[in-house]
C-alpha cells in the first residue's frame, strides 16, 4: 500500500496566527480522501503547502515521495490544483480556457484543442464551448474548473471546497465526476465542510480543527468512535421543542446534541432501551411526532461532539463572511 | 431525462498521460496568446489605449498650440513625440491592474501550481502588452500626421523613438507589478500608479519647455526620466542629436529593472 500524500508535524503561522499545528497526515495512494473541519481550520491552507503554493513554518510534506519545499517543480508536475475560487480566466471561453492549460502543460496547439473538446462534451459543457466563463452558472464554472485540472492525469488531484455554494443537482454532478477521477486512479485530497460530501465520496477522512487533526479514520470509524447510538426525533411541531428537549434531558441526563433542524432532536444513548422511556415520556406530554429512528451517530454528531460546534454554524459563518 | 448527472465520461476521463513540460519561450508565448485573446474578448479594454490618446492629442495640440507656439501645426511638431510618451506610459498600468486582477481570482495559484517555468504569467502578460503600446502608437502618430506632424527623421526615426518608449515602459511596468502584488483590488492599483503618473508627466517637458517654471520644479523636470525620454524621443523623431537623451533613457530603464525585476519576482514567489 503505498503512500501518496505524508505530512509530519507540518506547521505553518501567519504572523501570530497558527493556521496549521503539527499536522500528521499520511494518504494511501488511488484513494479520495476528505478533510474536514470547520471554517478556518486549516483546510485550505493545508492544501496550499500540499500544492507547494506556500512553504511551511515547520515540519515536512511529501507527495509521492517528493519534499514539497525542496522539490516543489517535480511535486507540479505530479499535481492538479482546482482552487477554492474558479481559478480559470473569466474573459475567455470554455474551449480557450482549456487549450491555455493544454498549452502550458507542454501539449501541441492541435493537441490542446482535441483535448479542450472532450473535456467539454465529457463534462457537459459542449454548448458552453464558445462562451466566456463570466457567463457560466456556479455549476458550469465549478465543472470546467475541474476539467481544467483533468487536461491530463494528475497523479494527485486538490479539491478545495468543490461543491461550496452548489445546488444539489450540480453537487451531485461534481460527486459523479470525483467518482470517475478516483476509478481512473487519480488520489484525491478534497476539503468540504459538507459532511454528506465526505461520508459519501471519501475512503477515510481526517477532521482538523485549529490546524490539528483530531480525529481520521473511515466515516464509519469516526462514528463508532462516538460509542453508543444516536436517537434521533423529528417533532410536528417545533414550538413544541424546548419542552421536548427538557423531556429528553430529564430522562436521560445532558446529553441532547444541539442541531440547527427546528424540528429535530438528536441525543447519544449508550443504551438503546432508553428510547423507550423517552417515547413513553414525550407521549405522555402530548408531544406528536413525525419520525424516530435508532442507529449509528450521523458525522454531524461525530463533528459537533470533536469541535464543539454543530458544521452548520461554520457554513454559515462563511456565508456572512464572503 | 435526468440532467442530474453527467453524460459517463468515457474516452474524456481516460485522462492522457502528462507531456515534457512546455519550454519558457513556448509558456510565454501561450500566456500571450490569451492576453490577445482577452483583448478580443473584451475590446472595451483597447477603449483607454484608443480614445485617450485622441482626445488627448487633439485637445492638446488644438487648445494649447496657438497660445504656446503660434499655431496648432508648429506645437503638434513638439508635443506629438511627447504625448506618445505620456499616453504609452499610462498604459503600462494595465499590466499591474491585469496582474493583479488575476491573482484576486485565484487563476495565479493555478499558474502557479502548474509545472512551467514560473515567471511565465507575468512575462507573458509584458508580451500581450506590447500590442496594446503598438495600438496607441499607431493611432498617436496616424492622427499626428493628419494633424500636420512632419517627422524630420521619418518612419525609420518614429520607429526608433517607439522602441525607446518601449524599453521605458516595459522598465515601468515592472513598478506596477510589483503594486499588483501589493495592493487588494485591482481599482486601487490604477489609483496609486496615478498617483504616481501624474506628476511625472505632467512635471515634465512633455507640454511646454520648462524655461517659465519656478527654480525647485525645473530641478525635478531636469532629472524627470520622463523628461529624458520626451527629449529622446522627439531628438529620434526629428533627426536632431538625441544620444545623451538616448543613454540617459536607456541607463534610467536598466536601473528601474535592476531594482523593480527581482524584487517583483520575488515577491511574487512569495505567498499571498
Amino acid at each position: 500500500m503505498s503512500i501518496a500524500i505524508e505530512t509530519e508535524r507540518l506547521s505553518k503561522t501567519f504572523g501570530e496566527k497558527r493556521a496549521l499545528h503539527e499536522l500528521n497526515l499520511s494518504i494511501r495512494a488511488g484513494s479520495v480522501y476528505g478533510l474536514l473541519g470547520p471554517n478556518g481550520a486549516g483546510k485550505t491552507t493545508s492544501i496550499r503547502v500540499l500544492s507547494t503554493l506556500l512553504k511551511a513554518s515547520g515540519g515536512k510534506a511529501t507527495v509521492l515521495g517528493l519534499d514539497v519545499a525542496r522539490e516543489a517543480a517535480a511535486v507540479r508536475q505530479k499535481i492538479s490544483l482546482t482552487g477554492q475560487y474558479a481559478s480559470v480566466d473569466e474573459d475567455l471561453t470554455g474551449q480557450e480556457n482549456l487549450v491555455l492549460i493544454g498549452r502550458l502543460l507542454g501539449m501541441s496547439w492541435g493537441d490542446a484543442r482535441s483535448r479542450a473538446t472532450e473535456l467539454l462534451n465529457a463534462f457537459g459543457l459542449s454548448e458552453a464551448t464558445n462562451k466566456q466563463v463570466r457567463t457560466f452558472s456556479g455549476g458550469m464554472r465549478r465543472r470546467i474548473d475541474i476539467a481544467a485540472s483533468l487536461v491530463t492525469r494528475p497523479e494527485i488531484l486538490f479539491l478545495d471546497e468543490p461543491t461550496t455554494g452548489l445546488d444539489p443537482r450540480s453537487r451531485n454532478q461534481v460527486w459523479d465526476l470525483v467518482r470517475q477521477i478516483a476509478a481512473d486512479g487519480t488520489t484525491v485530497l478534497l476539503t468540504t465542510q459538507y459532511l454528506e460530501e465526505a461520508d459519501r465520496l471519501a475512503e477515510r477522512m481526517a477532521v482538523i480543527d485549529n490546524g490539528h487533526v483530531i480525529a481520521e479514520g473511515t466515516s464509519h470509524e469516526l462514528k463508532s468512535s462516538l460509542g453508543g447510538n444516536a436517537l434521533r426525533f423529528q417533532l410536528a411541531n417545533p414550538a413544541q421543542r424546548e419542552q421536548a428537549r427538557e423531556i429528553v434531558s430529564r430522562v436521560v441526563g445532558d446529553t441532547v446534541l444541539p442541531n440547527t433542524d427546528p424540528t429535530a432532536i438528536s441525543l447519544k444513548v449508550a443504551d438503546a432501551s432508553v428510547a423507550a422511556k423517552i417515547l413513553a415520556a414525550l407521549g405522555t406530554a402530548d408531544i406528536q411526532l413525525t419520525d424516530f429512528s435508532l442507529g449509528a451517530p450521523s458525522l454531524d454528531d461525530v463533528f459537533f461532539t470533536l469541535t464543539g460546534r454543530p458544521p452548520e454554524q461554520a457554513t454559515a459563518e462563511k456565508e456572512r463572511a464572503s | 431525462m435526468s440532467t442530474d448527472h453527467l453524460p459517463p465520461g468515457g474516452e474524456a476521463l481516460k485522462l492522457p498521460a502528462r507531456p515534457r513540460p512546455a519550454g519558457a519561450l513556448s509558456t510565454v508565448i501561450t500566456l500571450a496568446w490569451r492576453a490577445m485573446l482577452k483583448i478580443k474578448h473584451v475590446p472595451f479594454q483597447l477603449f483607454d489605449v484608443t480614445v485617450t490618446p485622441i482626445m488627448f492629442t487633439l485637445l492638446f495640440t488644438y487648445m494649447f498650440g496657438g497660445a504656446l507656439a503660434g499655431s496648432p501645426e508648429v506645437y503638434i511638431q513638439f508635443l506629438l513625440p511627447g504625448i506618445l510618451v505620456q499616453t504609452i506610459i499610462f498604459i503600462t498600468v494595465y499590466t499591474g491592474v491585469g496582474l493583479n486582477t488575476d491573482i484576486q481570482k485565484g487563476l495565479f495559484d493555478r499558474f502557479r501550481s502548474l509545472p512551467m517555468w514560473q515567471p511565465s504569467p507575468v512575462l507573458g502578460a509584458l508580451a500581450g502588452d506590447l500590442f496594446r503600446y503598438s495600438v496607441a502608437a499607431l493611432l498617436i502618430i496616424g492622427l499626428g500626421l493628419i494633424l500636420g506632424f512632419r517627422p524630420g527623421a521619418g518612419l525609420f526615426g518614429v520607429l526608433l523613438a517607439f522602441a525607446l518608449v518601449l524599453v521605458f515602459s516595459f522598465a515601468v511596468s515592472w513598478v506596477w507589478i510589483i503594486f499588483g502584488m501589493i495592493v487588494k483590488t485591482p481599482e486601487s492599483v490604477m489609483t496609486t500608479s496615478f498617483l504616481f503618473l501624474m506628476p511625472l508627466t505632467f512635471a515634465s517637458n512633455i507640454f511646454v519647455e520648462p524655461k517659465t517654471m519656478p527654480g525647485w520644479l525645473q530641478v525635478f523636470v531636469h532629472y524627470n526620466p520622463v523628461s529624458r525620454l520626451t527629449s529622446a524621443s522627439r531628438g529620434l523623431m526629428h533627426g536632431t542629436d538625441a544620444t545623451a537623451d538616448v543613454v540617459w533613457t536607456l541607463a534610467a530603464s536598466a536601473l528601474i529593472v535592476a531594482i523593480a525585476a527581482p524584487t517583483a519576482m520575488r515577491m511574487y514567489y512569495q505567498e499571498r
